[in-house]
């Protein structure tokens, strides 16, 4: 693991681009070689768009950082071409526990729902995940497909054009510079993209440190989550273990906001708070340790003419409920899809209006979830405290009171209801599967829906023949119609409800568009000219 | 109307409950009684679980006698 710190995964490498007697122009630049810079390149590239990934690093992240991807991640990463290496790496768990003061109150199975061909997390270190995406685009680049990544690139300087950004970069053979047509800053929390263009978040919400450490266990140590609430080992405040793959295991410790950093980090206060955590009998090597400082706030607007911000750079949570990379990536599907139309000329650059409005969405209710757990985890009054103290009391004896227990919500992708890209819905289909939602999962003839769905426009017609094939305003739509011999009961559920039949029209990000009882040619041109945002447009 | 806040009289026996409610205060310091209110509310809200009964609960119950 240490050799996969210190191996430069791409370094630095002369570009052509360098010598270039006029800026070199490319259609879209990335900047952050993160796990949403590059799952955002695999994306374009496996859709023909040429990308170029630039970082001023040349390596995987350093200590484990974002560890739980969620299942909506996990299916991303399906479409992107790395989902098995994600779930054959990661570790999924299903019992948790919940301490309260020096006792454990109470566990819990997660019982996830069947019938989904991935679990609802799993957790696996963010090196492994962005190790993944840079073997991914490596297969990329053999099979052909436009997307380069540039290690040891630092930009240093950014001016905004009418229909392009122009890029002033740094390596050790000097300074060069570029063009982009769109320009996507993947670049963290500290984004200095952000700094470079003066823009900045609006409000703060609240603002907490953690201290995160890896350790090596020496001996077995089960496969649970634990979470305490105000540990003796951590007065007042929140602690966390977590399985990760190779035996490490990582710990949160929440430490408020009023701390001496250096302090906190030493070991020779660390390690004795971790044995009183773990217990004192229990062996283990303190493999990495950080403080991680976060602010939970986003940007006022993601999209800023050509230059649009995705994941931490536009939004930042806190940790509890897992919202930073499986946010981000949810930004990176939302995205490539309207660039790639826009590109090629199909859309409009006003679909990327959609982005912000649903993203920002997004962002807010990642937040308000996020504020919600930190509420409960460290309540701010008195009386806040009271009542979190009773559903605690009340939790270790009575079931009822156990979903009132907030150590983070599991991250679910959101749903974007009002999005000016939402077409007609019919009442009498599943809520689950309204417009705006992610289409959810379910066996399908041997096969996982997700699976069938893939990337790109699909009609679905359940118990309804749709075309084989459509083109509407340039665009194909794939249809795929489900015999009621290959309905099975999952698939009803999620799909139908009480109804015969649907038709289903989903995005290339795997949400649902619209959807209606039957097939009309018309309906479906019309809700397609509105997702590209072509509406009120008569198809050609 | 099952879903709607009823201010009229709805308890069977007031006083045996207020009665009740109050023995189960007696002797504890102002922390356990806070800490038994809150669980009290809890243990009620779940017996309720209408949110829309919930709701008007809370804003009955946050108005100020003479704003009534």
């Amino acid at each position: 693991m240490t050799k996969l710190f210190e191996t430069p995964l791409y370094p630095y490498q002369s570009s052509p681009d360098q010598r270039a007697a006029v800026p070199v122009r490319h259609p879209v630049v990335i900047i952050g070689a993160g796990p949403v810079g590059l799952a955002l390149a695999i994306d374009l590239a496996q859709s023909d768009v040429p990308v170029l990934v630039l970082d001023d690093n040349d390596k995987v992240s350093f200590g484990s950082r974002a560890i739980c991807f969620a299942k909506r991640s996990l299916e991303i990463m399906d479409r992107l071409g790395c989902g098995d290496m994600f779930v054959d790496k990661g570790v999924v768990w299903n019992l948790g526990k919940v301490f309260f003061g020096d006792r454990q109150v109470y566990e819990f199975n997660l019982l996830p729902e069947q019938g989904h061909k991935r679990p609802a997390f799993i957790n696996l270190q963010q090196y492994y995940c962005e190790l993944y995406l840079v073997e991914r685009i490596r297969a990329l680049q053999t099979a052909g497909k436009p997307v380069e990544i540039r290690g040891g690139n630092t930009v240093t300087a950014l001016e905004r054009k009418v229909d392009h950004t122009h890029l002033t970069i740094d390596t050790r053979d000097g300074a060069y510079e570029l063009e982009a047509d769109w320009l996507i800053a993947c670049d963290g929390a500290g984004s200095p993209t952000r700094h470079m263009l003066g823009l900045d978040f609006v409000g703060r919400v609240f603002e907490d440190n953690f201290l995160i450490a890896d350790v090596i266990m020496k001996a077995d140590f089960p496969t649970e989550r634990w979470f305490w609430f105000d540990p003796p080992f951590n007065k007042g405040q929140s602690a966390l273990l977590h399985k990760q793959p190779d035996g490490v295991w990582r710990i949160d410790l929440q430490l408020g906001w009023d701390i001496d950093k250096e302090e906190e980090k030493r070991p020779e206060k660390v390690i004795p708070r971790l044995k009183q955590m773990l217990g004192e009998d229990v062996e283990f090597e303190l493999e990495w340790v950080s403080i991680y400082t976060f602010q939970c706030r986003r940007m006022e607007k993601f999209r800023h003419g050509r230059v649009i911000f995705a994941g931490d750079s536009a939004h930042q949570v806190s940790p509890f409920g897992a919202r930073g990379a499986n946010s981000g990536f949810q930004d990176a599907d939302n995205l490539a899809w309207k660039l790639k139309l826009i590109l090629n000329g199909t859309a409009p650059e006003t679909l990327l209006d959609s982005y912000d409005a649903e993203r920002i969405y997004a962002a807010d209710e990642n937040i308000l979830n996020s504020s919600r757990s930190t509420d409960f985890i460290t309540p701010k009054s008195e009386i806040s405290r009271i009542f979190r103290d009773a559903v605690l009391d009340l939790a270790e004896h009575f079931d009822f009171a156990r979903p009132l227990v907030n150590s983070g919500r599991l991250s679910l992708p959101s749903t974007y209801d009002g999005s000016p890209l939402n077409g007609p819905d019919d009442p009498a289909l599943p809520r689950r599967t309204r417009p705006g939602a992610p289409a959810a999962d379910a066996p399908l003839d041997e096969d996982w829906m997700l699976n069938r769905l893939g990337t790109g426009f699909v009609l679905l017609g359940f118990g309804v023949d749709v075309p084989q094939n459509m083109t509407v305003h340039g665009v194909r739509v794939r249809g795929i119609s489900i015999s009621d011999q290959a309905l099975n009961p999952m698939l009803a559920e999620r799909y139908l409800g009480s109804a015969k039949n649907a038709v289903y029209l989903i995005r290339p990000d795997q949400h649902v568009g619209a959807r209606w009882l039957r097939f009309n040619e018309i309906d479906v041109q019309a809700a397609l000219a509105r997702l590209i945002g072509r509406n009120g447009e008569h198809a050609q | 109307m099952p879903n709607e806040i009823t201010f009229e009289p709805n308890l069977r026996q007031p006083d045996e409950f207020y009665a009740k409610l109050l023995a189960a205060h007696e002797g504890l310091t102002k922390a356990q009684s806070d800490a038994l209110n809150a669980r009290l509310i809890l243990i009620l809200a779940n017996q309720i679980d209408d949110p829309g009964v919930l709701a008007a609960s809370i804003d009955a119950a946050s108005k100020k006698i003479e704003e009534k």
